[in-house]
Parts: C-alpha cells; sequence; structure tokens
C-alpha cells in the first residue's frame, strides 16, 4: 500500500502565499500542493506594479514564479478561480467555477482589496484602485487617452501611482484627507520635505481634503469636496487603503475581525486551516508591507514540515517609497511624544533630514530623506531594540565626513552574525550571500539576486548587500562594480562614443590604445561595436575594418555549420518578377544549393553554397544584396494594398519597396526589420517590426519597437502623418535616432524600453528641427554606401584571399 | 610553382595574407586557416574548430595573438592551438618560417596534435 501524502492547498496566488510554499519546498515539506489564485497569472511581485506604471519594468518583469516553477514542483495550479467555501465536513474547497477540491490542510492567503470609499458615483468608469495588474493596465491604458488624473489617499500606494501617471503624461492631484502625506510612516518634517520633492517632480496636491462624490455621467469627470468644491478629473485612482480578503474565511465560518484572526503559528479557529500575508490578523494588527508576510510564512512553513520554530511575535514594519528620486525610509516609532528622546538633522540644502527616537536609550524608531544610506543599518538596530552607545551615535550620525565613512559601515557588516537575515522577504541570511560571493566570484548585486533571492522582492536590503559584497571583495569592489561593454574595458558605451568624439579618434586600435583597453586588440564584442560607433560617427571618412567585422558581416553571406554559407538577394518590398525567380532557379541549379528557403522576410535564401562558390553566385544572380547577414535593414514586409487588394487603402506594395530602396546597406546597432500594411488588417504584421507601419484612409500610423523573437514585443504606436514624405521623415528621424544612441546590439525593442517611447517623441515628434536634423544625417550617411557584392567582385585581391583556398 | 621539401610547403608571399584576416591553404591533404597578426607574424592552424560541433576556423576575428572563432566564440591561442578557459580543447599548430616574403609551413610530425 503506498503512503499517499496529504494534500495542502493553497487558497490565493499571491506572494505571502507562494513565498510560504517555497519555503515548504526548501524544508522539504512532503504535500500534494494545489494553488487556487483568481488573478489569471502565476505569482508576480505585486509591489513592484509601481516601477511597471513609472515604465521601468515590464509584467514580464516582475513574474516571480513562472508557470514552469508550479510544473516542475508538481504542483497543480488553478488560475482564474475563486475560492468561495471551505466545507470542513468533506474536506473540500468549493470554488466559483464548480470545482471541489479535497484537502487536509489549507493555507489561505487571500490578501486584501482597495478599499473603495462608500460615496456616490464610485462605479463610475474611470474609477479603479491599485492593487494588481489589472488596474495597473487601465492606468496605463487612461493616460493614452485622457489628460487629468486624481488619486484619492496621500500614502505610500497613492504617492506612487500618482508619480506613475505623471511619467505617462498625465496632470495629477493628490487629493489627502489629512495635512501630512504618508502620515502613517512619517513625521511632519519629512511629510513636508516629501510633499515639495513631489511638487517639484510635478504632482499636485489637494491638501486636506474630504472627497464627497464621484460627479460624472457615465465616466467619472470630477470629484466634490465637503466644502463643495470641485476638483475636475477624467480618471480616478483610489488608494485610501487596503481590506482584507476574509470573505472565503467568513462564509465558511472561521473567526474574522478585520482580518482572520490567527494564533503565534498561523492558526484559524478552523482545524488544519492556516492563514499568512495581508488577510491575516495577528495579536490585532493586519499588515499591509511585504515584509511582515514573509516571515509570517516563514513560522508557518517550518510548522508545517515539523521543523522547530519561534511562534510569530508580530514584526517592525519599515517603508521605502518606490519612486525614483525621491528617497524616504522609516522604521517602527516615528512621531516623538514627551517620553521619546530625539536625535535629529535637516540639511534644507541637500535636502535630507534624518531623525532617531529613543525611548529609555533603546531605539524604538528612525526617519530617513533624502539619503537613505543607512536604512539598513537603522532597520536592524530598530529590529533588535538595540541600545543606543557611543559608537552607534557616530555611526549613523556622525561624521559624514571625508575619512573613514565606508570603514565604519565594513565595521557593521563585519560585526553581524552569520545567521542574521539581511533580506527579510527571502529570509537570505548574511553567511548564505557571504558564501554565494566567495564560492562563485560574484561581483554584483544582481549576481547575488540571482542566486540567492536576497534583494528580489522588496529591494529595500539592497544597500545592505551591497555592503556585504563591499566587504568580501574589499579592495576589488569598486572596480568590479562598474561594467564596461565586455572585458576589455571599464567604459560604458556612452563614455566611449563621447570619448571617440572628443579625442577625435579614428581607428579601432586608436580608441583602444587611447582608451586603456585591457587587450590592446580588443575582443570579439567591442572590436565590431567600436567599428559600428566609429561608422556612425564619420559617415564619410570612417574606413570600416573588414578585420573588425564579425564573419557573416564581412563576408556579406551567413556562415552555417558546416562552413558553407546562404545568399539572399535582394526582393525590394517582397516583391520579385518570373524572370528573377527564373535566373535565381538556374543559378541554384548550376551550384548544387542544398536548400531554397522562403524566408519569413519574404524572399528566398539559397542555403549551403560552398565558400569559393559565393562571389560566383552573387555575380549569375546579378541583383543586390539582400544584407540577410547584417545589423542592418533587412526587409520590409509588405502585404497586397490597393494596388490589387479590395480592402486596402494604401499602397503598401510601392511604399515598402520604396523604403527599402532608401534604407538598405546603412550599419545599424543591430538588425533591423520594417512592415507596410496597406490597411488596419495589418497582414503583414507590424507589430513585431523595428518600424511598422499600417495604412488607412487619410494616411499612415507609425508604430515601432516591435520584436517577435527572443523576447517578443508588441511595437508602440508612435504617431500618425497624413502625407508619404512626412511617413518618411519620421522613419529617417526614428533610424537615425537609434543609430546615434543605440548599444551595439540593441535592439530597438530593448532601446525604446531603455529610453523610454516618450523621450523618442519629444526628441523627433515635439522637436521639428531636430526631426529634420536626424533626417538629414541619416541622408548623408545613406550617400556614402554602395553594394557589397558589386564591390567585392571588383576587388580581386580581397576576394580571393577571403573566398578562395590555395593549394600547394 | 609551389614547391615541397620534406613536408614543408611554401604557402605564398607574406602580402597575399591580409592583416588580421584569415585565409585557407590547402597543403598536402591538410587544410589549414593561416593568420597574419597586427605585427606582421604568420600562424598556421588545421582549418578544423575544436568545438565538438565542428566547422571552419579561418573567419575567426584575430586579436594579438588570439582568434576568436567564427561559430562559437572560443578563444584560441594562435601560437599553440590551446583553446583559452573557461572552454576546453586544441587544435593542431604548425610552424611557419619566413625567408624575406616567403611563407612556409612545415607539417612534420612536429605538429602539436590534439
Amino acid at each position: 500500500m503506498s503512503l499517499e501524502r496529504e494534500k495542502l492547498v493553497l487558497i490565493g496566488n499571491g506572494m505571502a502565499g507562494v513565498g510560504t510554499l517555497e519555503q515548504i519546498l526548501k524544508l522539504g515539506g512532503a504535500y500534494d500542493i494545489t494553488v487556487i489564485g483568481s488573478e489569471p497569472h502565476p505569482n508576480y511581485n505585486r509591489i513592484m506594479l509601481s516601477y511597471v506604471l513609472e515604465g521601468s519594468k515590464t509584467i514580464e518583469d516582475i513574474i516571480l514564479n513562472d508557470l514552469g516553477w508550479y510544473a516542475d514542483n508538481h504542483i497543480t495550479l488553478h488560475t482564474g478561480t475563486t475560492a468561495v467555501r471551505i466545507d470542513e465536513a468533506s474536506r473540500q474547497i468549493v470554488t466559483d467555477n464548480g470545482l471541489n477540491i479535497p484537502f487536509d490542510k489549507i493555507i489561505i492567503a487571500t490578501g486584501s482589496n482597495s478599499f473603495i470609499l462608500p460615496i456616490p458615483g464610485n462605479t463610475k468608469e474611470g474609477v479603479v484602485g491599485f492593487r494588481d495588474i489589472a488596474d495597473c493596465d487601465a492606468m496605463l491604458a487612461a493616460a493614452k487617452q485622457y489628460r487629468t488624473a486624481a488619486v484619492i489617499g496621500g500614502g505610500l500606494l497613492g504617492l506612487e501611482a500618482a508619480k506613475g501617471l505623471v511619467g505617462l503624461g498625465m496632470d495629477v492631484t493628490v487629493v489627502h484627507l489629512l495635512e501630512d502625506l504618508m502620515e502613517r510612516q512619517l513625521d511632519h518634517t519629512a511629510s513636508s520635505m516629501l510633499k515639495a520633492e513631489l511638487e517639484r517632480q510635478g504632482v499636485k496636491f489637494a491638501m486636506g481634503k474630504q472627497t464627497v462624490e464621484l460627479v460624472g455621467e457615465e465616466r467619472v469627470s470630477g470629484l466634490r469636496f465637503s466644502d463643495d468644491t470641485v476638483l475636475p478629473a477624467e480618471f480616478v485612482v483610489m488608494a485610501v487603503g487596503i481590506k482584507p480578503n476574509v470573505q472565503l474565511a467568513k462564509d465558511s465560518g472561521i473567526t474574522v475581525n478585520r482580518g482572520i484572526v490567527v494564533d503565534d503559528f498561523m492558526q484559524t479557529s478552523m482545524k488544519n486551516v492556516y492563514s499568512v500575508g495581508e488577510c491575516t490578523e495577528h495579536r490585532g494588527v493586519c499588515y499591509g508591507l511585504v515584509a511582515p508576510l514573509f516571515e509570517q510564512g516563514m513560522v508557518l512553513a517550518k510548522h508545517l514540515c515539523g521543523a522547530a520554530t519561534q511562534p510569530y511575535e508580530g514584526s517592525v514594519v519599515a517603508t521605502k517609497l518606490k519612486i525614483s528620486g525621491v528617497d524616504v525610509f522609516s522604521a517602527g516609532e516615528f512621531t516623538e511624544t514627551a517620553e521619546h528622546t530625539v536625535i535629529s538633522s535637516k540639511d534644507e540644502w541637500k535636502r535630507t533630514y534624518k531623525k532617531i527616537l529613543l525611548k529609555n536609550n533603546v531605539i524604538v524608531g528612525a526617519v530617513l530623506f533624502g539619503d537613505i544610506t543607512d536604512s539598513a543599518a537603522l532597520q536592524k538596530l530598530v529590529k533588535q531594540g538595540a541600545e543606543m552607545t557611543d559608537e552607534i551615535y557616530a555611526d549613523v550620525m556622525g561624521g559624514s565626513g571625508c575619512c573613514g565613512g565606508g570603514a565604519k559601515k565594513g565595521v557593521s557588516v563585519a560585526a553581524m552574525a552569520d545567521e542574521e537575515i539581511v533580506c527579510g522577504c527571502n529570509g537570505v541570511t548574511k553567511k548564505a550571500i557571504v558564501d554565494a560571493v566567495t564560492e562563485n566570484g560574484f561581483t554584483t548585486v544582481d549576481e547575488i539576486k540571482a542566486c540567492t533571492g536576497a534583494t528580489r522582492s522588496c529591494g529595500g536590503c539592497k544597500p545592505m548587500v551591497e555592503q556585504i559584497l563591499q566587504y568580501v571583495l574589499g579592495d576589488s569592489f569598486q572596480e568590479s562594480a562598474k561594467q564596461g561593454i565586455c572585458s576589455c574595458t571599464t567604459l560604458s558605451r556612452d563614455e566611449i562614443v563621447a570619448e571617440i568624439q572628443a579625442k577625435g579618434l579614428r581607428t579601432t586600435k586608436e580608441v583602444m590604445h587611447v582608451l586603456d583597453w585591457k587587450q590592446p586588440e580588443g575582443c570579439s564584442k567591442c572590436r565590431p561595436a567600436v567599428n559600428y560607433y566609429l561608422g556612425m560617427l564619420y559617415p564619410d571618412t570612417h574606413e570600416d575594418e573588414k578585420e573588425s567585422r564579425f564573419v557573416n558581416e564581412r563576408m556579406s553571406a551567413n556562415i552555417q555549420k558546416d562552413g558553407t554559407f546562404t545568399v539572399v538577394p535582394r526582393m525590394y518590398g517582397g516583391v520579385t518578377t518570373p524572370e528573377d525567380l527564373k535566373r535565381i532557379a538556374d543559378v541554384s541549379i548550376k551550384y548544387d544549393v542544398k536548400v531554397v528557403k522562403v524566408t519569413g522576410g519574404q524572399r528566398l535564401d539559397l542555403i549551403g553554397v560552398k565558400k569559393e562558390d559565393v562571389p560566383k553566385v552573387w555575380e549569375e544572380l546579378d541583383m543586390p544584396s539582400g544584407y540577410a547577414y547584417a545589423k542592418s535593414l533587412r526587409t520590409v514586409k509588405t502585404c497586397v494594398g490597393s494596388q490589387f487588394c479590395r480592402f486596402g487603402t494604401q499602397d503598401s506594395m510601392g511604399m515598402g519597396a520604396l523604403l527599402e530602396r532608401k534604407y538598405e546597406r546603412l550599419d545599424f546597432p543591430a538588425k533591423f526589420k520594417m512592415a507596410v500594411n496597406g490597411c488596419p488588417r495589418n497582414c503583414a504584421e507590424s507589430c513585431t517590426k523595428d518600424i511598422g507601419i499600417v495604412g488607412n484612409d487619410g494616411g499612415w500610423e507609425v508604430f515601432i519597437g516591435g520584436n517577435g523573437g527572443i523576447k517578443p514585443r508588441i511595437a508602440d504606436s508612435f504617431c500618425k502623418v497624413k502625407t508619404d514624405e512626412e511617413l518618411v521623415e519620421v522613419c529617417s528621424a526614428v533610424m537615425q535616432y537609434y543609430r546615434e544612441t543605440g548599444n551595439y546590439l540593441e535592439r530597438t525593442s530593448e532601446w525604446v524600453e531603455r529610453l523610454g517611447l516618450e523621450q523618442i517623441k519629444s526628441a523627433i515628434l515635439d522637436n521639428a528641427d531636430n526631426r529634420k536634423e536626424l533626417a538629414a544625417r541619416i541622408d548623408f550617411a545613406l550617400a556614402q554606401v554602395s553594394d557589397p557584392w558589386q564591390k567585392m567582385l571588383k576587388d580581386d585581391k580581397t576576394r580571393t584571399a577571403l573566398y578562395e583556398r590555395t593549394t600547394v | 610553382m609551389m614547391e615541397t621539401v620534406n613536408n614543408e610547403f611554401v604557402i605564398g608571399q607574406v602580402q597575399d595574407f591580409l592583416p588580421q584576416i584569415g585565409r585557407v591553404v590547402l597543403a598536402g591533404n591538410v587544410e589549414l586557416a593561416v593568420f597574419r597578426t597586427s605585427d606582421g607574424s604568420i600562424y598556421a592552424v588545421e582549418n578544423r574548430n575544436p568545438h565538438p560541433k565542428g566547422g571552419p576556423l579561418a573567419e575567426g576575428i584575430v586579436s594579438g595573438k588570439y582568434l576568436y572563432d567564427p561559430l562559437y566564440d572560443w578563444k584560441i591561442d594562435l601560437r599553440t592551438g590551446e583553446v583559452q578557459a573557461p572552454d576546453q580543447g586544441r587544435v593542431a599548430a604548425y610552424p611557419v618560417t619566413l625567408n624575406g616574403d616567403s611563407v612556409s609551413v612545415s607539417l612534420n610530425g612536429t605538429a602539436v596534435h590534439s
């Protein structure tokens, strides 16, 4: 008889619950695990939604456990499924879509919902919370369509939402009931400094205002306050707080106050049913921040695996605002009373503020604004309930002067116990980080993150992890912290380009010599890159270095694993003629081509041409090079368009061929693909191209930054134009801007993400002079290029050396 | 025009080999990839990629005395044929002598075989 594993069901597929499962798996817990989640996504990092809104991360970036993780750990996952009731008698969970899931043990981690103010108009269109991916999507969509937004609530979440919407180009007012922002985490001084800083960044505020109604028709158009004034807003985010999601527990007869009531081992009032996270109430407290949730999860995981554990006794809460350029931190108690001793310093010029509260000489709280270098140390001190000493005082308050600031921090990291937890979110100890660094030779926080998980969730421990890294590496830290374009140099792309211009450097050799490359002639990564930058900067005078080109570009053909090559002739806009096809067929037969393949870019690829035959094939084809081997314009894919198609509104074949002829042969940072469509049916798939063009009745719409490759990305709508001339000018400007600012090998999909669509728009669409200059510069560069196959056929010496085999 | 003496092959003149660009030479029954480095020295290795998937070497990028192979980007010392860490392997390297501008390769058992 086989021993069946106990069935453990997690209700709620979020960070708290899945974090607990990860701990259980780590501890080797022998459970048959099922997960039920209401959202259609795998577990993602909810804390990082602010970054998604800000545009610095994508949804994909913030997925913590992809579907493969569930499969690898033999976890059954039901997404888009909501548990409605736990039937204790039959030991089954009933779901909204009719499943009955049997259990032996349950973890409830249903989290919380946005608290929606109970005021008239709160169900109007255009009113959202800020809790999940769906809310985030709604905000991104609103920013495209509307201009004015109001965020109700001046707390952590509200401010992050407001800053995100400002970044998306909206006019945003934060409406707050009280006079101080983040009053639950900051004192009055820090709060005022925060407000001033955010105002500088474009956020508006309506303080001391109570919203009593959302006005408008079907869609919201404004907020009415208790003083009867009205603030116009086409989009409203409610960020007044969260409400533990306790419906399931309540309906199943489990004891609920504000949250689901648990004991010190996270046990609810129902046997075998546990609860962690924001839905949980422990000793009268519901937590809304991530660190406590993971601490609860650790205790529960150990308890469920039968490992010894201390009971959970509550958490010291620390907060960090995730808005770039605004550093705020608080931990423990932050509002002084008569019984506190206060240490504080405020620098109005540098806009920094630091306050530490002592109670009977014990450090009980801290607030930092502007400079949060000491946040990790202070959080630890508050958590430990450390007594203030001269050493600690000197460490956190003293000598921000020249000597030994770093050394002192080194001492405090050195003094940490090995078993002390550095990353509270993922339970990573100091020892685990030190071991990871010494065993694997890591030099960056990212490597530590990938290996141990530290800094992966909220990122609050990053300063501490950096200090540990610095402590382990000693003097080599600084050097390794700066990453160059390859291991030959510590310089970045921008620094190299600036130096080339400033010093007038002309060859890769000169660049590498003057800029002190570690390997004097560079490597296979930097030589092609520097050669590209030189050609981009000096289109007329740079002598292209064949020896600095990757094989395919040097040979103007693609090498295959057996050393044969492929030949792809141009077919402008994917259009050919019977005569050309006949010639391709004849040449293919004559030179015994192994395969003739129709490519994804609408042309033909002759595969398996012997190296010495390559120039002969070119000569007999007598067609221009298709540049299938190059970091350059590959093809312009087209649909049939208005010449023949009954739906066509624009001549896509004609425009495609025109664009392909205009921009062919020029070097780009990476390969470049385009498409032109005659109507919005988009048969030539503009959304996955570097530039995608869609014709409509009155003109063209341009999309940029699409990619269908390794990391697919749907192109962003860039602009609409009326005439063909405008279209060409916009394409020219986008391409040249990419040529001038792109990193070598960086596709436009990554480039758009790195620069931000707004920056590209403002450089090209909002600035007509700049657009015309960019277009003029690409025209100048285009005037210098010629067909490489013809050139090679005329250069006997190079051709013989490159393609022919000498027999002796 | 080419002559063979004791498995010594004259494979051409220095200027036949473009700086930092490999050239394929069939000497006897061995296919060589021959490179002229930027200091004017000439090196010859068997034109066979030491990577398990094979392929040629002549089309790689030359930096100093090293070659980055054209298919898998392995770094190979042209003087010894030794593949550099973290990859492992070796390609046969043959001694080259310059007599004025004349370049010859010796395939006499002195080759470093894998």
